[in-house]
């Protein structure tokens, strides 16, 4: 639940492969599509190289929510590092939960370059979600 | 090779909780080959137990490193300064891991996240399933390579037993009847009649039930007051 008259402003980060997701961000942008700024942009060149230590470090940290946006399956420049992605989140989803962390507040999404919508609508649907669970109960600096 | 799996997260974390700061320390061996306590495996644990430390309002410290084995004196004495650093070291190799830290390092206390299991074989991707229980006097001849006493439920010498169900165990209907497989096996290898030749009772000694083990390789033995 928001706090006091101040609006809960959540830190999310979003670990972007180079090929689509980024791009789509791009296309976003360029379309000049609204999206929350909450959202902060990774750029890894596959969504595969996300592992479940970076997913974690990142809610150490303080992010409220993380999520990684990969290729459509089939579509991966590097052939299967988003099947690698799709199977390391629901992992680190698991791990979060362990721990006392909601599960939610990580997410894994998938988009092609051209669907700059796609990558708007997914920040508009993060930002809520987070919005509604709260600040992350990891206390940070 | 020996599997051992991460104790739950909330036993580990009662386990570390009356020390400041810990050392994770992973090995290269076993547990890494059955993905649960190499270096990835201790990058997760650590970063698991940092959130649970914060959550639990803790300000513990937790480090990380893995050496290539922790059953040789050799790869553990390359860790004793961090060990030293460390109030406790939280080991995921297997219990000869723990212990021989334990041993090697001084006394230094070393914690186990993990339980081991068994010598177990990956039979496939993922999935590991035990094949030998270390009896130290091995019949793997007389039943023609599958071991009773390790995949019988009963370890029986004479099996199968009445519990046997469409070539299942009635203790678990995910494990085989080692012995509707020994039969299979000897059959096929026109060795059946060799079942039914009598055998003297089994000496148990060589296994776990005459205590702890060990061996010698005569040559590889040094002689500390040897000159060069």
């Amino acid at each position: 639940m928001p706090q006091g008259a101040e609006e809960f402003k959540p830190k999310i980060v979003a670990f972007c492969c180079h090929y689509c997701a980024y791009t789509a961000a791009d296309t976003a942008g360029a379309s000049r599509m609204q999206y929350p700024p909450n959202v902060r942009i990774v750029r890894i060149p596959c969504s595969g190289r996300i592992d479940i230590p970076m997913l974690l470090k990142a809610f150490t940290a303080g992010a409220d929510g993380v999520y990684v946006v990969g290729c459509l399956d089939g579509d991966c420049h590097f052939i299967l590092g988003n099947a690698h992605a799709k199977r390391r989140v629901p992992e680190a989803k698991k791990l979060l939960a362990e721990v006392g962390i909601e599960s939610e507040r990580l997410e894994m999404f998938q988009l092609s370059a051209a669907m700059g919508a796609r990558f708007a609508e997914v920040a508009e649907e993060m930002t809520a979600r987070i919005k509604n669970l709260g600040p992350t109960p990891v206390k940070h600096g | 090779m020996i599997i051992a799996e991460r104790k739950p997260i909330d036993e580990i974390y009662a386990m570390i909780k009356p020390f400041n700061k810990i050392l994770v320390v992973g090995c290269g061996g076993c547990v890494t080959v059955c993905l649960t306590g190499g270096e990835r495996s201790v990058s997760v644990l650590a970063e698991q137990l940092r959130l649970k430390d914060n959550l639990e309002g803790g300000s513990r410290t937790f480090t990380e490193c893995t050496i290539r084995r922790q059953c040789d004196a050799e790869y553990v004495e390359t860790i004793r300064t961090q060990v030293a650093d460390a109030d406790a070291t939280l080991s995921m190799a297997c219990g000869v891991g723990v212990n021989y830290m334990t041993e090697i390092l001084d006394d230094a206390i070393t914690l186990p996240a993990m339980d081991t299991k068994a010598l177990a074989a990956n039979i496939r991707s993922g999935e590991w399933a035990e094949r030998c229980a270390a009896c130290g006097s091995c019949m793997l001849e007389e039943t023609g390579g599958i071991c009773p006493i390790a995949r019988c439920s009963k370890s029986l010498m004479n099996g199968p037993c009445g519990g046997t169900q469409d070539g299942k165990c009635e203790v678990n209907v995910d494990l085989d009847c080692a012995w509707t497989k020994i039969v299979a096996r000897m059959e096929k290898l026109g060795r059946l009649d060799e079942l039914t030749e009598l055998s003297p009772p089994r000496d148990w000694s060589t296994g776990r039930h005459g205590g702890p083990r060990g061996m010698i390789v005569e040559e590889a033995l040094m002689d500390d007051d040897a000159e060069e």
